[in-house]
């Protein structure tokens, strides 16, 4: 046995554990559920077969589709919304507080984190409800005569999940700008360039790579959460998720829940394409 | 373009730490500085302020007669060469090049014929369109330099531009740094812990330990009339004789209380001019073929605890336990002591 | 500017702060309902909480399920790594690509297709099933940190101990392992938070018995109560108190 076969041996016995389970417990999964999309409802029992009834229902179906436009609307401008408050907060922290305070500014902008992901979304209702601190807040202020109706709307929803997602791309894009050779912003500066321009042609570009990962990252989790929607966004409208997860209650119907998700799935791989020219999940 | 340096009394404490104490030097228009000392010395942090990226804890610095406190880097007549050179990964060289000139509104067309120019002085005519990952170490030294000459700056601060190359690489880029500055005539502040770089391109090289400026002069004067033992030793290796009323342990050399300071190449075994210092006979302890020299180990007879260091011909034969007279060609001698 | 600047960090902090302040402020309240006003200062939330055995067995689930599928992925994810960064095998780059995929899709997906597949084998669900799930999120983090650690002087450390006689193994567990604790650790922390909190395949997956936040999602089907926020702070202060505790001791020492 020469030394080349040994060490690919020995790799692949090394390899075999990691591989097999993300075979039978992702990929195998992944592929019955692919499979039992095509499959139909005869009353209470699933039909296996090659049926593309689900997809056309989903596409033809407003009540279906909806979910998905809400979905996308709901993601884009959570996305943009958390993006464009979380840059400053990370430029702040990475750049105006000294070094020694960063860690400790960074472990308090994150600390929510460390609360339960669906407490998180229940306090919220506390803050926005009916009786919420922000209506009896603004009722005592004499700003406002009736209570506003912010939760159970697509408004608490967003609010909530930008309130998660500031947080989390504060942390990534503070790694990226930390990470950046100070030297940078000074030879932009010594060749005359003041703040705005400094920011727009060389700490941007050069931070964008962890912005679409980041960007990526909120609209992977934020399509797919059923939770906060759940929780804060009311009966007026469903996302994705909550449609996949209503199928799975009330009627049992897993082939059309399992076409949705491969719908879900599909819409993230499109993202997945759009930023992959830019994403860097393996530096993470 | 070009412009005089005054530094004057320049003093910077981080927290408790000095890490420069009242600091003076002059700086003609169109000099070649080089700021030489190991790290930690304070030239990297004098470099810093003289670009404005920090405010000196005290004193003043003048750039062509004018005061630069208060005035942010964009604004001053200094161009800095960083040691990590910082080129802008997303944009061309071109780019990179007349990023200067695009700060100070020149138009593309007018700031891309200034780049390209600026590229074929530094030797990379017609490269423009690559980015800065498809090139060498070398090359990317050579835009980082370009991209500062663009805006012609008055005064050109390089912070241990050579200190990523290897070293034949480097002994190039020193006489191509040493030309391009003849031709520009801006001044140059050059910073380098490396004495061989700074004697191969400086007009003048200023030595700096803790803080403190330990010498300033000429090559040839730093290196043969060091002003202080340390300056001695940093230039590079050099024997230290101490020498107290007169006596030495050598016997009597030279008259007064302090150091006698030879270098091993002016060490020799025969006798010459009037001006040759006998050191007596010594026994070769060992000796080491260096190519262009061999470098032997001595210990003189008088002190048989003491070592010589000399660098003796090539053609020499040497037996270790051999017995030979020796000669210093040259020597300094300064009032301290080790 | 200056002031902008730091009244900008002021509104982003209350911002986060908002919701976890008032949770906890009214988990104290004397009354039936968490929202203002504050009728007084009690305990009795906290009381009833602690006693509550549903709770309480859900809390020791979670933190079962945590420790023990982290731990598994951690295993799985280190092997894999060190394989990756160490054997030149035929289609690494797909391999890795394979490993991190489960990454990128959505956790409801995950948890749908094993629902799918433990249906059609008549696996029946419990702790273990949603354990797996938990794995499957959490290999590709442990694998992608452990890998990304793993650099030129990992590998010249290995070569050197096995050049000294060391087998595969003993390279693995005295050298490769210890070097790479302050991933490792990093890696199974960051998998137990993740495993701790996560809802719906915890939710999909289980039956009887369910893990803390699925339990905590039943509490919150009966509307708003102090109760749940008791459980909130609980959650919250434990946390905090791990991550500081981490921060001061194993953390510190990672730094350079």
């Amino acid at each position: 046995m020469t030394l080349a076969t040994r060490e690919r041996r020995l790799g692949w016995g090394l390899m075999a554990p990691a591989l097999a389970w993300t075979l039978a417990f992702f990929v195998l999964p992944f592929a019955a559920m692919v499979a039992l999309s095509f499959a139909h409802m005869d009353g209470r029992s699933i039909v296996r077969g090659f049926d593309p009834g689900n997809y056309i229902r989903f596409f033809t179906d407003w009540t279906l589709f909806k979910a998905l436009v809400n979905s996308l609307e709901i993601t884009a401008v959570v996305t943009v919304v958390s993006l464009v408050l979380a840059y400053p907060l990370a430029a702040i922290i990475a750049f105006r507080v000294p070094a020694r305070w960063q860690r400790l500014a960074l472990l308090l902008a994150v600390l929510p984190f460390w609360t339960s992901y669906v407490v998180r979304s229940y306090s919220w209702l506390l803050v926005l409800g009916q009786n919420g601190v922000v209506n009896k807040a603004l009722l005592w202020a004499g700003v406002i005569a009736e209570p506003l109706a912010l939760s159970a709307s697509r408004t608490a929803t967003v609010i909530g999940f930008v309130h998660f997602f500031v947080m989390l791309l504060t942390l990534t894009i503070y790694a990226n700008l930390i990470q950046l050779s100070p030297n940078y912003a000074r030879a932009a500066q010594d060749l005359g360039a003041g703040r705005i321009a400094t920011f727009w042609h060389v700490i941007l570009p050069l931070t964008l790579p962890g912005v679409v990962t980041g960007a990526f990252l909120t609209f992977v989790l934020c399509i797919g959460d059923y939770i906060t929607p759940q929780i804060l966004g009311g009966n007026t409208e469903l996302t994705l998720p909550q449609l996949i997860m209503l199928q799975l209650g009330r009627s049992g119907n897993f082939p059309l829940a399992s076409a949705l998700s491969v719908v879900l799935m599909a819409v993230v791989t499109l993202a997945y394409a759009a930023s992959a020219r830019w994403l860097r999940l393996d530096r993470l | 373009m070009t412009a005089p340096v005054s530094i004057q009394a320049i003093s910077q404490t981080y927290g408790t730490a000095r890490a420069l104490d009242a600091v003076s030097l002059d700086i003609a228009a169109g000099e070649f500085i080089v700021l030489l000392g190991p790290s930690g010395c304070g030239k990297t942090t004098l470099l810093t302020l003289i670009g404005g990226f920090a405010e000196p804890t005290a004193g003043r610095i003048l750039i062509g007669g004018r005061d630069m406190a208060g005035i942010a880097p964009k604004d001053r007549p200094t161009t800095t060469v960083f040691q990590d050179y910082a080129l802008f990964p997303h944009m061309t060289l071109a780019d990179n090049v007349a990023f200067g000139l695009r700060m100070r509104g020149m138009a593309r067309p007018a700031r891309m014929d200034r780049a390209a120019e600026i590229l074929a002085l530094v030797g990379l005519e017609g490269r423009g369109n690559r980015r800065p990952h498809e090139l060498s170490g070398g090359q990317r030294q050579r835009v980082a330099l370009a991209r500062a000459l663009a805006v012609e700056p008055d005064v050109l601060l390089l912070d241990e531009p050579l200190g990523a190359l290897d070293l034949k690489l480097r002994r190039q880029m020193q006489d191509e740094l040493k030309a391009i500055q003849r031709r520009v005539g801006t001044t140059f502040i050059h910073v380098t812990h490396d004495q061989e770089e700074a004697m191969a391109i400086a007009d003048r090289i200023v030595v700096m330990n803790a803080g403190r400026i330990e010498d300033a002069a000429p090559p040839a004067e730093v290196y043969l009339r060091p002003k202080s033992l340390f300056t001695a030793s940093f230039m590079g290796e050099v024997n230290l004789i101490p020498v107290q009323g007169g006596q030495s342990p050598l016997g009597p050399l030279v008259t007064g209380n302090g150091t006698l300071m030879i270098r091993p190449e002016a060490i020799g075994v025969t006798d010459g001019p009037a001006d040759t210092l006998p050191l007596g006979p010594a026994r070769l302890i060992d000796v080491t073929f260096f190519g262009t020299y061999q470098r032997a180990r001595l210990a003189p007879l008088a002190a048989p605890g003491m070592t010589l260091t000399a660098h003796l011909p090539q053609s020499a034969t040497l037996a270790p336990g051999t017995e030979m007279a020796l000669f210093a060609s040259a020597h300094s001698f300064l009032e301290a002591t080790p | 500017m200056r002031v902008l600047i730091w009244a900008y960090m002021a509104a982003a902090y209350a911002f986060i702060f908002l919701p976890v302040l008032v949770l906890v402020v009214f988990s104290f309240q004397d009354g039936r309902l968490p929202v203002p006003p504050f009728q007084g200062f009690t305990l009795r939330w906290y009381g009833s909480v602690l006693g509550n055995a549903k709770l309480m067995s859900a809390l020791g689930n979670s933190l079962l399920v945590a420790v023990v599928s982290s731990s598994l992925a951690l295993i799985l994810g280190f092997l894999a790594a060190h394989a990756l960064a160490r054997v030149r095998l035929p289609g690494s780059v797909l391999l890795r690509g394979l490993l991190i995929a489960p990454m990128t899709v959505s956790y409801l997906i995950i948890a749908l297709g094993l629902l799918t597949v433990f249906n059609q084998t008549g696996v029946r669900l419990s702790l273990w099933t949603a354990g797996i799930g938990h794995v499957v999120i959490n290999l590709p983090l442990c694998f992608a940190i452990t890998y990304a650690a793993m650099g030129d002087q990992q590998r010249s450390a290995e070569r050197a101990a096995r050049d000294l006689g060391a087998s595969d193994w003993q390279v693995l567990v005295h050298v490769s392992a210890p070097m790479l604790a302050p991933a490792l650790a990093a890696a199974f922390f960051l998998s137990v938070t993740f495993s701790w909190d996560e809802f719906i395949i915890a939710f999909l997956l289980t039956r009887f018995d369910v893990t803390l936040p699925v339990e905590i999602w039943s509490m919150l089907r009966s509307g708003l109560s102090p109760a749940t926020n008791a459980v909130g702070a609980l959650v919250f202060l434990v946390s905090t108190a791990l991550v500081v505790v981490l921060e001061l001791t194993l953390f510190r020492k990672a730094k350079p």
